[in-house]
């Protein structure tokens, strides 16, 4: 089985599944936190449609996981609020 | 102050309109505000919220502005509740010779009291860390702040009607009430609403409503596209723009022009603009427009190349030939006010605006003197 | 890119788009398929790249989609391409021009004569206490996880809402081992019964409605009507609702409300057609019988902008064979005008085969209302917008304190609709808590307001600028 690094952790994925649903599988419900009240997010929609889902994907920060096919090389990370934080001035 | 309850009908619940109904509300008038949309759904909620003074030469807009700018300033602790923020304007100039005017530009301004500081390129990264290295210089007016229009609009309005005003949308101004010359107030889809003043703040439209009333106000409308991008942490911490921006906005040519105009807002989008055309009101989406705005604002910062844009807006300047709004009582049609064709600083300019025509109405000095604003500066009347 | 225009380009390649794009290959033309999707076949046959194997027990009739896919292979495909905006007239010829999601460069722009666009719907939301805690699933979500992904949402799923749908997605949740604590629909079922005619013509919605039924019986699911979902809860992810009875009015019957445990729930009141691509070109739109703003079209599925064809859920939710027959009739009108010809006659099949199941659609509306009662449901601090995280007592304030007489207005007054997502999710909400708020019934005025999105898909600036060299990572 294939498998994609999340924060500390592998998490398996099939052939042609998203990211977000391997996370899912994986138990993993939510991966993000909503810039104001810092609430936790996961999947909603399923398909790319209300942008709850957003992630960090090598670095790119707010790519939908449910529309995303996982991949080997990946490295996903948790994402809290717009996800770009570093470039605050 | 006369005591008479004299009915102000002001034509528009656009920030010029709710800045005018607060003024005049404010002075003890009985105010009641028409729209035939809602409120803040002109161009008020079509734009951008730059309250600036860096943008215009010495002269009757930049002193209208300074006066402006000073009564934003004040409303947003007496009214408030709009985003007000002092944030301050970086013009930069991606040339030496750009430069050399800009700095000339800001020492004309400087002597008129507006408060500029010269930035040398290697000045720039302190003030703005994420703009390209490779810049000429620039000029930072401390002066320069933002609102949030459509909040701007609502707040005044609210505040108006705390002071009795009333707030009438989906109402359409259809003709005006005359006893003679005068102006006795407007007829609408709603029934006659007689008034002994009426004020014209009908913003793009504000030619046709004075052609309602047989007199020729020309406004016309100068397109704009905004890009608005995914919210993002503050990257742009002042209202940044490009020195050839100035010279668009006061060029006469009916093509395209866009200069980069960057502003964060509270929200966390970046707006990106500024395109001008004059295309009628042609709301067809310009992709080529688009592309200007995203390559300029990124040659800018290029830290936004990879920010995705995730709307885009588009609105209707109201600008009058000589680039100046239109400020005052109509000779030609006594009662009717005019306060429109604000062009691209109609947010900045609507405080000044609203306060100078309830001191018009009311028979006082007005803090400024309004004859560069005159509505029959432009030629004979009209055949109504 | 293309350099001689396509006759036909279609957007979308669920039932309605295949269809169409068959129908105007057969018909002579030259034709462009776009999808964001990876895989043909939509919402309605989703499925991993190749397997449809493993999940060809949750799918039905797999005989038409493999005919349509036949059918299409002459056009051009455009896997994975998110139409961003599209322009142009008959006249002068249309331009497509999409963003490509898997190369982090790529934009494709196409030209075109003709355009049928067949974007789809997605589940139309309303909300509920605490409904962004994760685990709360919509059910078009919940049964996209499965069908595309073989993903359980979870072990103890509650399934809510309002419409037939919601028993395919409790079926095969169960089918694949989940234990569905109950599908609570707040609807009667008993309506159908006044609809008996529209029903019987349409004999495929008879049987496939039956072995839902069957399917839900033998895996014990309970079947509870007149009730809903009303508030979930949990600290960090969903582990319970509350489910209670409503009156006709879709209020809370007081005293009726019960906790149920769950670990995830999935909830769906219909859908919203997804129309920012037919309204970027102007088209004329109407009010649905379920309250959806939809695209007007005539007997050849033409739009009122001419060269522009819709078909599908976007000119009324109707279903997956609905969609097919629809996007037939458009693909064979596009094709026949851009050669020159007007269109045909609809074949008597087609337009017998779309009355009947417009009919259906109509009863199914009729039956699966949303009636206003659900905003009793809400706290003056229940999230509307989940984007910017703008409450009910937020949206209702831009209303009776700002002054705000429209959801446009209710939108930038208070930022609900203003966020990542665009109003896709809290749109329809906000447009009735801002008519409530009025006392107004929600008008196609109201509705345009929330659905025009002149970016239809987000773009990033490098992308936009065309300056190749500078997207991707920071
Ligand atoms: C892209 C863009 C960016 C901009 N950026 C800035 C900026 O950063 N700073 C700045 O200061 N300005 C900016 N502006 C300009 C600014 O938005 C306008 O000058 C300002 O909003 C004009 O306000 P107004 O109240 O005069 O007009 P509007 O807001 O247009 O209000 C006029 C109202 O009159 C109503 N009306 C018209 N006819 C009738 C009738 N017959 N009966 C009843 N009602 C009627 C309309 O419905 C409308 O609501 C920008 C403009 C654009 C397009
Ligand atoms: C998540 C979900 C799951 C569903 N599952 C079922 C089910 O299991 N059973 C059932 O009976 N009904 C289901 N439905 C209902 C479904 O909408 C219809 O039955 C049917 O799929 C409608 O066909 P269509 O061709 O009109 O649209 P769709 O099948 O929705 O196809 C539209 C296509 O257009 C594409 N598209 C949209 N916008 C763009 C754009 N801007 N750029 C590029 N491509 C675009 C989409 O990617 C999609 O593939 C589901 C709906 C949803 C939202
Ligand atoms: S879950 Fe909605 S966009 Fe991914």
């Amino acid at each position: 089985m294939t498998e994609f690094e999340f924060d500390e952790r592998d998490v398996p994925f099939t052939d042609g599944q998203t990211v977000g649903a391997a996370l899912v599988a994986a138990g993993v419900r939510s991966w993000r936190t909503t810039r104001r009240e810092s609430r936790p997010r996961g999947v909603f929609c399923g398909i790319g449609v209300c942008f709850d889902c957003l992630v960090t994907i090598d670095d790119v920060p707010n790519q939908r996981a449910c529309l995303v096919p996982a991949a080997e090389t990946m490295v996903v990370r948790t994402q809290e609020g717009d996800g770009r934080g570093h470039l605050a001035v | 102050m006369p005591t008479d309850a004299a009915d102000v009908v002001v034509i528009g619940a656009g920030v010029v309109g709710a800045a005018t109904a607060w003024y005049a509300a404010r002075s003890g008038r009985s105010v009641t505000v028409v729209d035939r949309g809602s409120v803040a759904g002109g161009t008020t909620g079509a734009g951008e919220g730059n309250i600036l003074v860096s943008d215009k030469p010495p002269g009757a807009e930049l002193d209208l502005a300074r006066l402006s700018s000073g009564l934003w300033r004040e409303l947003a602790v007496e009214v408030g509740g709009f985003e007000y923020d002092p944030k301050g304007g970086l013009v930069v100039a991606s040339t030496p010779a750009g430069f050399d005017a800009l700095v000339a530009l800001a020492a004309e301004q400087s002597a008129a009291g507006i408060e500029t500081v010269v930035v040398p390129a290697g000045g720039l990264a302190e003030h703005e860390p994420h703009l390209t290295p490779s810049l000429a210089g620039g000029v930072l007016y401390p002066g320069d702040a933002q609102v949030q229009p459509m909040l701007a609009a609502a707040r005044l309005l609210r505040a108006a009607r705390a002071k009795g005003a009333r707030v009438r949308t989906g109402v359409e101004v259809t003709g005006f009430l005359r006893s003679g010359d005068r102006v006795t107030g407007v007829r609408t889809s709603a029934g006659d609403l007689p008034a002994s003043t009426v004020v014209n703040a009908a913003g793009t439209w504000g030619g046709e409503i004075a052609s309602l009333a047989g007199v020729d106000v020309p406004v016309l409308p100068r397109r704009g596209f905004i890009l608005v991008t995914e919210p993002l942490p503050r990257i742009v911490r002042h209202k940044v723009y490009a020195a050839e921006y100035v010279a668009d906005v006061a060029s006469d040519d009916a093509d395209l022009q866009t200069s980069p105009v960057i502003e964060g807002t509270e929200a966390g989008t970046i707006l990106i603009g500024a395109s001008r055309e004059r295309v009628g009101y042609d709301r067809t989406l310009s992709v080529r427009v688009l592309r200007a705005l995203a390559a300029q604002a990124v040659a800018l910062f290029p830290v936004l190349a990879g920010v995705q844009v995730i709307r885009t807006y588009r609105g209707f300047r109201p600008y009058c030939p000589d680039h100046l709004p239109v400020i005052g009582p109509d000779p030609r049609a006594p009662g009717l006010y005019h306060a429109c064709g604000h062009e691209g600083a109609g947010i900045g300019l609507a405080a000044a605006t609203g306060r100078l025509i309830a001191q018009l109405v009311d028979g006082e000095r007005p803090d400024l003197d309004v004859a560069p604003f005159r509505p029959e500066r432009f030629g004979p009347e009209v055949a109504a | 890119m293309a350099t001689s225009p396509y006759d036909v380009a279609v957007v979308g390649a669920g039932p309605a788009g295949l269809a169409a794009a068959a129908a105007a290959l057969a018909g002579g033309a030259r034709v462009a398929l776009i999808d964001a999707g990876r895989q043909p076949g939509g919402q309605y046959w989703r499925h991993r790249p190749g397997d449809l194997g493993a999940v060809a027990d949750l799918h039905h009739d797999l005989r038409t989609f493999r005919a349509l896919v036949a059918g299409a292979a002459g056009a051009v495909t455009f896997p994975g391409h998110h139409v961003w905006t599209m322009s142009g007239s008959a006249a002068d010829g249309f331009v497509v021009r999409s963003v490509a999601g898997d190369d982090p460069r790529g934009t494709a722009e196409l030209a075109a004569r003709s355009l049928v666009l067949a974007p789809g719907a997605y589940d139309r939301q309303v909300p509920f206490r605490s409904w962004d805690l994760p685990g709360v699933y919509t059910a078009g979500g919940a049964q996209a996880l499965l069908k595309g992904n073989e993903v359980l949402v979870g072990r103890r799923v509650v399934v809510g809402g309002t419409g037939p749908f919601l028993l395919p997605v409790a079926a095969g949740l169960a089918a694949r081992g989940a234990r569905v604590v109950g599908v609570y629909e707040a609807n009667g079922p008993a309506g159908w019964a006044r609809h008996a005619g529209a029903v019987a013509r349409v004999a495929a919605k008879l049987t496939e409605g039956a072995g839902y039924a069957a399917a839900l019986a033998r895996h014990r699911v309970p079947f509870h009507a007149r009730q809903a979902v009303v508030a979930a809860h949990g600290d960090d992810v969903v582990e319970a609702v509350t489910v209670a009875k409503l009156d006709h009015e879709w209020r809370v019957v007081p005293g009726s409300e019960r906790v149920v445990e769950c670990d995830a729930v999935a909830v769906g009141w219909g859908f919203t057609p997804q129309l920012e691509l037919p309204l970027a070109l102007g088209v004329g739109t109407r009010v649905d019988a379920d309250g959806s703003l939809v695209v007007e079209v005539d007997e050849h599925q033409r739009t009122t902008v001419p060269g522009v064809y819709v078909a599908g859920e976007a000119c009324g939710v109707g279903g997956a064979a609905l969609a097919v027959a629809e996007g037939e009739i458009a693909g064979t009108a596009a094709a026949t005008a851009t050669t020159g010809a007007g269109p045909a006659a609809v074949p008597a099949r087609l337009r017998r085969r779309r009355r009947a199941l417009r009919r259906f659609a109509a009863a199914m509306h009729a039956v699966h209302p949303v009636r206003d009662g659900w905003q009793t449901w809400l706290g003056d601090d229940t999230l509307v917008c989940r984007c910017e995280e703008v409450t009910a007592g937020e949206v209702r304030a831009a209303v009776e304190d700002l002054g705000a007489t429209d959801p446009r207005t209710a939108k930038l007054l208070s930022r609900a609709g203003m966020g990542w997502c665009q109003g896709r999710v809290c749109g329809y909400a906000t447009a009735c808590l801002t008519a409530s708020a009025c006392g107004s019934a929600v008008s196609a005025l109201d509705l345009q307001g929330v659905s025009e999105r002149p970016i239809a898909a987000p773009i990033s600036l490098g992308r936009l600028a065309g300056d190749a060299g500078h997207t991707g990572q920071q």
